[in-house]
């Protein structure tokens, strides 16, 4: 539709030039002016549709952008919420992350910006074409030659240099980040010990070898305009010589050759902004090949075809020969066995690389088992956690992981998620036995207080404890803790971890952590190392 | 955001000669779109009048030298306005990262860290449209109508008239038009970016969702909003392209009504076929780049936010450390009088009127639970930030005085930082050795002093093991104490500690507390915040917040 609109646009501004062509050339033989009328109504109709196409053009690509922009993030939200954080692969760092979704944000505008201008100038071009063929097919075959030059060959170059350009700036810019970010980590330190000065200039020196690699690229980056302008001055001058011919020997008249060579460089004066949308085009496949990367990713877990039914009543866990370990990688722990009886609590500890958080993955069914089985044993009978569906596993089981994301809203939505039927009433409970109380209380919004991004606005016990109170409000009877005390202070990860226990007590609870230290004397304790 | 930001080519010096350079080939541009355009219209007519290609090479030759020269200006303007963008970016960069690092090192304002570095990344390389599109299309709209209108001039009065009539209301409608639409771009802007970071949220946060089961759920809200995101703005949209529409058609109409005027009066045999055709080709010339203007405006806009972030960072106000007096060099002493700090978002103040002192030659812990105000009383020492109420001053000795009771801000700033030793709860490390990192303290110290210093920290490690990028490479037990060790190598008589020995042994703990009483000894005044017993045990004095 857009395509369809932003071609008779583009085409209305081409008749349009080639109409009032004609129509000056017509009038220097001093026709009568009746004969001239048609083309004056058509140079006042091409005048005035080419801004109302244009107009309704731009509304359908503009909403159709934001169509294409709402499908991508629906659908990355959908396959990734299959995927992470099992699939995820390279994608789990942070700053990739928001690489990622800087690509889903910009292929939504890549056809605003790129098809659709292509599409709209080609069949243009195409029509021209078939109109001088019409007129003179030698006029005809000169502008299909330039304009090919003008749409394949320069793009092509300048895509060629862009892409190159940016392949020799990548490591520089690389590095200043690298540096950059280590000089702001450091900045109160470096400036106390009077260092601050030479670290940045340092920075700069880094900076100085980038500019000087993007300059150097400009040369290059300008040949494929330059090479457009010269296909447009090749066709004029071969299109004068062969419309020349043929008035000579009376195959046309005056206006016909005034429409075959002012014609197309109307179309140039199209064909020319396909150049700096083709730059674009590198960048934009990367961010595409990433994107497919991701929708095309197998589900770490499948989903059995006819679940099991959820077993009832007060819920243990028993793990059986289990091995566990990435789907591409080896097996970290192996040959697992263990009862978790229903309300006790059990400590899994290891040293730091033995498997632990892989292990808690596992248990949550983010990742498969290498071998063996989890299964989740109720009163009335036991179920294989790959039997269940996922919304049925999701009410047993409950997470904390060892830095949970904290999302940028206020308190009481970060908590409700968990069980977003709950009342406020339960909500005030789950926060109190969080011990957030003090928290809420020294905010001027209280519960409605916004936590910042990654809820920077709390310390990190306190971004914990807003897990603990999503897992208090979830009721689900089996919870795994996945270090929740790592990156805390010594004193306040004893707090915290007392008070998830204490919370927790009456639930099934398999805590991973490599902190032998901070548990209680009396809890049964599980060394993943022997 | 104005078209033209004058604050960025005060900051940006080095634009100035890339700006004169755009300007002259602007103007080589116009003049020869005019050369072309007259070429074109006599080729033509001769063409037609001559009935066959007589007398038409020297005029094929003039076109072609025309559109080489053309092709060259092209390439040339693209050269230079990358040149320039290059430039202007890297200085900008460069007075971003300095101040950046100087706010940086205030902890109420370092939380931009993220922030900084995107900007100074990505963030300012939207400046390259502004740059190669939109400031050379900005000089072609002021240069192209002014010697459009110069040749039709000498050509055709009427024509000349119509043109000069209808072009000043074209940015007269720009103007207006940007005035209406800007707040409501504004807030569509700002909508957009928060639906951004929103779905960057939950990407992140999304192991979080799913085992909370909300994993499926949140498609359907990111579709809900983000639709009614689409919905609003189209209506905006619709009034935005509006007026856009308004101004092509003015522009098209204009070209239109010159054209017919033209063929009317060639009809009546008023005007030959040259001028006709010349007026025709020159009349569109005179409107495109005006056009042109607004649409690269609008890519070019991403750049212009850039450059308003940098700027509020730029102009955000340093802390002032215009004192002048000269710090105590030894037996120094520290006092606090009834200090309180206020922290954005939270009621109570933190410290809540803190008085204690900390004696040369003394150790003093200072304990309370987390948020009361510990890490803020180093802060106010260290000179990055000042008390809200209350007093922080020092005194004691110089080589050749005695000074007294001094307020912090009163002292000159680079000789007070000199006499302080300071270990951060995350010390910095660059990657590079160990050795590089302690000498940041002392660039002329010796191995041998720094295998002295890094004994007396309990770090058994050989001075030039690569510690990694962030100090990877240490445990963060090792790398607190390679930052106790940098922290002494300065020989300051002020050593401020923060959680000194949090995650440390019960052994390596005593190390680190022997060496702390070992520089209390000297006659170093030593203030630490800990929670940990023993290290509390330690100290002289303790004070609880």
């Amino acid at each position: 539709m857009a395509v369809l609109l932003g071609t008779l646009a583009a085409g209305a501004s081409v008749a349009l030039a080639g109409v009032s062509a004609w129509l000056i050339a017509r009038a220097a033989e001093r026709p009568p002016v009746l004969h001239l009328m048609v083309a004056i109504v058509a140079v006042r109709t091409f005048g005035i549709g080419r801004g109302v196409l244009r107009y309704a053009e731009r509304l359908v690509a503009h909403d159709a952008s934001f169509r294409v922009l709402t499908d991508l993030r629906v659908a990355v939200v959908r396959r990734w919420s299959r995927l992470s954080p099992g699939g995820t692969g390279s994608l789990g760092r942070g700053d990739l992350l928001a690489r990622f979704v800087g690509d889903v944000d910009g292929l939504a505008d890549l056809w605003v910006r790129v098809l659709l201008p292509a599409a709209v100038t080609v069949l243009v071009t195409l029509g021209s074409i078939v109109m001088l063929v019409v007129l003179l097919p030698a006029a005809g075959l000169v502008l299909a030659v330039s304009a090919t030059v003008a749409m394949l060959v320069a793009p092509a170059i300048a895509v060629r240099f862009s892409s190159r350009a940016t392949a020799r700036l990548a490591p520089a810019r690389g590095e200043y980040q690298q540096q950059l970010l280590t000089v702001l980590d450091g900045a109160a330190e470096l400036s106390l010990y009077g260092a601050l000065d030479q670290e940045l200039s340092r920075l700069h020196s880094i900076d100085e070898r980038a500019r000087r690699a993007e300059t150097r690229s400009a040369w290059g980056s300008g040949l494929g305009s330059a090479l457009g302008m010269l296909s447009l001055g090749a066709g004029l001058v071969a299109g004068l010589i062969v419309a020349a011919s043929a008035i000579a020997d009376g195959r046309l008249d005056g206006p016909g050759l005034a429409v075959t060579v002012l014609l197309p460089l109307a179309v140039h004066e199209l064909v020319a902004l396909l150049t700096p949308a083709a730059t674009q085009l590198p960048q934009l496949a990367a961010s595409a090949g990433r994107l497919l990367e991701v929708l095309d990713a197998p589900d770490v877990v499948d989903e059995p075809v006819v679940p099991a039914r959820s077993p009832t009543g007060p819920l243990g866990l028993r793990l059986h020969g289990l091995d566990v370990g990435w789907p591409d990688g080896d097996v970290l722990l192996r040959d697992l066995t263990l009862d978790v009886a229903a309300g006790e609590h059990v400590a899994l500890v290891g040293d730091s690389g033995l498997g632990k958080s892989t292990l808690a993955a596992t248990l949550m069914r983010f990742l498969p088992p290498k071998s063996g089985t989890v299964t989740l044993v109720g009163s009335d009978g036991s179920v294989p956690l790959s039997e269940l569906a996922e919304a049925d596993l999701r009410r047993a089981m409950s997470w904390c992981a060892q830095d949970a994301h904290v999302f940028d809203s206020t308190l009481a939505a970060n908590v409700r998620l968990a069980r977003p039927a709950a009342d406020d009433g339960e909500l005030g409970t789950a926060i109190a036995t969080a011990r957030l109380s003090e928290w809420v209380a020294s905010r001027v919004d209280g519960l409605d207080s916004m936590v910042g991004e990654h809820g920077d606005t709390m310390s990190g016990g306190e971004r914990q404890r807003v897990a603990l109170a999503r897992v208090v409000l979830s009721h689900a009877p089996v919870v795994v803790l996945d270090e929740p005390t790592e990156h805390l202070d010594d004193a306040t990860a004893r707090a915290v971890l007392t008070d998830m226990l204490d919370a927790l007590s009456g639930r099934t609870v398999l805590l991973v952590t490599h902190r032998r230290d901070l548990l209680p004397p009396d809890m049964r304790v599980i060394d993943l190392g022997a | 955001m104005k078209p033209v930001d004058p604050r960025l080519f005060r900051t940006a010096r080095s634009s100035a000669p890339h700006l004169a350079a755009t300007v002259v080939l602007g103007t080589a541009t116009a003049v020869l779109v005019v050369v072309q355009a007259g070429l074109i219209a006599t080729a033509v007519a001769r063409v037609i009048e001559r009935r066959g290609a007589d007398g038409l090479t020297p005029l094929l030759v003039g076109l072609a030298a025309t559109i080489g020269a053309r092709a060259v200006l092209t390439w040339a303007t693209e050269v230079v306005s990358q040149r320039a963008s290059a430039a202007v970016k890297s200085e900008l960069r460069t007075q971003l990262v300095d101040r950046a690092s100087r706010i940086a090192a205030d902890p109420a304002r370092g939380g931009r860290r993220a922030e900084v570095a995107a900007l100074a990344g990505s963030g300012l390389d939207a400046l390259d449209g502004y740059f190669s599109k939109y400031l050379p299309q900005l000089v072609l709209a002021v240069v192209v109508p002014l010697v459009v209108l110069l040749q039709l001039l000498r050509t055709d009065l009427t024509a000349t008239l119509t043109v000069a009539l209808t072009l000043p209301l074209i940015p007269v409608f720009m103007i207006l038009v940007g005035m209406a639409t800007e707040a409501s771009n504004a807030k569509r802007w700002d909508a957009l970016t928060r639906l951004g970071h929103h779905f960057l949220d939950i990407v992140e946060g999304m192991p979080t969702l799913r085992a909370f089961g909300r994993g499926t759920a949140q498609a359907d809200l990111v579709r809900e909003s983000t639709d009614r995101y689409r919905s609003t703005t189209m209506a905006t949209l619709r009034i935005a392209f509006l007026s856009s529409l308004i101004l092509e058609t003015l522009a098209t109409l204009s070209v239109a009504l010159v054209a017919v005027g033209v063929g009317l009066r060639m009809v009546d045999g008023n005007l030959d076929l040259r001028t006709g055709l010349l007026v025709i080709l020159l009349a569109p010339e005179a409107y495109l780049p005006l056009r042109q203007v607004g649409a690269h405006y609008h890519a070019s806009a991403a750049g212009l936010a850039a450059v308003d972030a940098a700027f509020e960072l730029l102009e955000t106000p340093m802390p002032s450390h215009s004192g002048r007096g000269a710090a105590p060099t030894h037996r120094l002493s520290i006092s606090f009088d009834g200090v309180s700090v206020h922290h954005a978002g939270r009621d109570q103040p933190a410290p809540d009127t803190a008085s204690l002192t900390v004696q040369a030659g003394e150790v003093v812990c200072v304990t309370g639970a987390s948020g009361s105000g510990k890490t803020t009383l180093l802060s106010l020492l260290l000179g990055q930030r000042t008390p809200d109420a209350g007093r922080v001053t020092v005194s004691g000795f110089t080589d050749d005085s005695e000074i007294g009771d001094t307020m912090v801000a009163d002292l000159d700033h680079a000789h007070w930082q000199r006499q302080i030793g300071w270990v951060d709860q995350h010390p910095y490390m660059a990657a590079g050795t160990l050795a590089q990192n302690l000498r940041i303290a002392r660039p002329d110290a010796t191995d041998a002093e720094l295998v002295a210093v890094l004994h007396c920290a309990g770090l058994a490690l050989d001075p030039h093991r690569q510690v990694g990028e962030h100090g990877e490479a240490l445990s963060a037990g090792e790398r607190r104490r390679a930052g106790l060790a940098r922290a002494l190598l300065r020989g300051a008589p002020l050593l401020l500690l923060d959680e000194p020995t949090a995650g440390l042994d019960a052994a390596t703990e005593a190390d680190v507390l022997r060496a702390v009483r070992a520089e209390a000894a000297r006659g170093v005044a030593v203030l630490m915040v800990s929670h940990r017993p023993d290290t509390i045990a330690a100290a002289d004095r303790v004070e609880s917040l």
